[in-house]
């Protein structure tokens, strides 16, 4: 499944953007993709077991993954997936 | 999404010909009208931070006549605060925030009464001070004090206004209201420290916090009032860059420790839940240091040394220590093959976070000579040498 990866601005530095272009069949599928591409970001991305970060919040479309299965979420064509990791600043 | 709650503003307040007159805007508007501007004026805000997100919140809340504002704050006003904290003025360099912003805000409205809590908000004063306040407004900095301020409204059943800033983006949305999520559903844990940089490191647009914070008055004004959709259950995401504003769901999770299963019955250490004390930063232990007047003796002694500063490139272009090399964090594990293990190594930053980051990379590669400078480039600035400017 062609899905794209959407980044903050602050992540996409150490990508080719902000929007990559991304393959596979669950979200998992998606970030070890990306993540084995960019190996400066995939520590950003997921824990060194692959798993999700409880302070990087991933929406498939507009929906948290979290309350959809998690890495396991499937992806369709044309899905867009959005990292929003926690930021405190004020 | 989330419909019209009950007003939160239960009582109404009289008011005088003089606030007739000045909300003059507000009393022709149906959704507000005469009964709104009074629930307004019966109506308890507390801000927690006068700081970036606090001062356009301070002062839109003063301006619409929110009757009582309570502010917790501790710090003094800086000159690099000026930049994006728009209550404090340059006359105010110097004074405790809560001062400054009280005398802004009786100017901007005399009718408006300022309560200021001059202390850090705490696991043993939070549900003390926001016991009192219809609504809390989270415009703090800091993690730690996020999860307090949440738990705190989760505890004791305050809608939480939350924004939040990082460079050119921004999060609202509105938590712990009654049947609503709360920050803990958003981020169930904060991320270890020193992996998310301040905008003391990292910077912020100036403007940024007038988006977020107007954002935040707008929802806890529609929240007094009981108006339009709240915030509730939907998080917005902002991107001044290129000028985005997109809605994720939100969703209650069941087993969120503070509003879903409600095991959090009491306020915790949140300094520990945050991991504040395994950070370089605030912890050294491990990381040899050197203070900035040593590495000058050193300098003038002529010691044979490599001076590393590990800031961005944009930043060596303001001030540097002379002598030193940039090599940028991001570009340091591949520059490790140039440095010279034989050679004893200090290495800089701007304040002293990064650059222990880079020394414990030196130790973990083999390095045993290496220093990180104590308070970085702006305790140099003012230890050694005030003509290298600070920012």
């Amino acid at each position: 499944m062609a899905v794209t990866l959407f980044l903050p601005t602050v992540l996409a530095k150490l990508a080719d953007g902000r929007a990559i272009e991304s393959n596979g069949d669950t979200v998992g599928a998606v970030v070890a993709d990306v993540a084995a591409r960019y190996p400066g970001l995939a520590p950003r991305l997921r824990d060194e077991t692959g798993q999700p970060y409880p302070f990087v919040t991933f929406y498939l479309n507009d929906e948290d993954i979290r309350f959809n299965g998690g890495f396991d979420a499937k992806v369709s064509d044309g899905d867009e997936l959005t990292v929003v990791p926690a930021i405190a600043g004020g | 999404m989330a419909t019209a709650t009950a007003p939160l503003a239960t009582q109404l307040e009289e008011l005088s010909s003089d606030e007739i007159l000045r909300y003059s805007r507000h009393l022709i508007l149906p959704e507000v009208a005469l009964e709104g501007q009074q629930r307004l004026k019966a109506s308890r805000v507390l801000l927690i931070g006068a700081g970036g997100l606090g001062s356009p919140l301070a002062l839109y809340l003063a301006a619409a006549g929110v009757g009582t504002i309570g502010l917790v704050d501790f710090d003094v006003v800086d000159v690099t605060n000026l930049q994006r904290q728009i209550v404090h003025g340059t006359k105010d360099v110097g004074r405790p925030k809560l001062e400054s912003a009280r005398d802004r805000l009786k100017d901007m409205n005399p009718h408006v009464h300022v309560e200021g809590y001059e202390t850090r908000l705490t696991s043993e004063n939070a549900l003390e001070i926001v016991r009192d306040y219809d609504i809390v407004i989270d415009g703090t900095d800091n993690f730690a004090t996020r999860y307090l301020t949440n738990d705190a409204c989760v505890i004791l059943g305050k809608p939480n206004v939350y924004g939040s800033i990082y460079r050119f983006e921004g999060q609202s949305s509105v938590f712990a209201t009654e049947n609503g999520p709360c920050y803990r559903c958003l981020y169930p844990e904060p991320p270890p420290p020193g992996l998310v940089p301040s905008c003391a490191e990292g910077g912020v647009l100036g403007v940024l916090p007038g988006l977020v914070g107007t954002i935040q008055a707008t929802e806890g004004i529609k929240l007094l009032l009981g108006i339009g959709e709240p915030l509730i259950g939907r998080l917005l995401l902002i991107d001044a860059l290129s000028m985005q504003f997109r809605t994720m769901r939100l969703r209650k999770n069941p087993e969120c420790p503070a509003c879903g299963t409600r095991e959090i019955r009491e306020l915790i250490d949140y300094d520990q839940f945050c991991g504040i004390g395994g950070d370089p930063l605030q912890d050294p232990h491990g990381i040899p240091e050197i203070t900035p007047s040593e590495l000058a003796t050193k300098q003038q002694r002529r010691d044979d040394f490599d001076l590393i500063d590990v800031r961005e490139p944009h930043e060596w272009a303001i001030a540097r220590i002379p002598g030193a090399r940039l090599v940028p964090l991001g570009a340091f594990t591949e520059s490790l093959s140039s440095f010279d293990s034989a050679r004893d190594i200090v290495v800089t930053c701007k304040m002293g976070g990064r650059s222990a980051k880079a020394v414990r990379q030196l130790q973990a590669a083999g390095f045993k000579r290496v220093w990180n400078l104590a308070g970085g480039i702006l305790r140099w600035s003012d230890d050694v040498d005030p003509t290298v400017p600070k920012y």
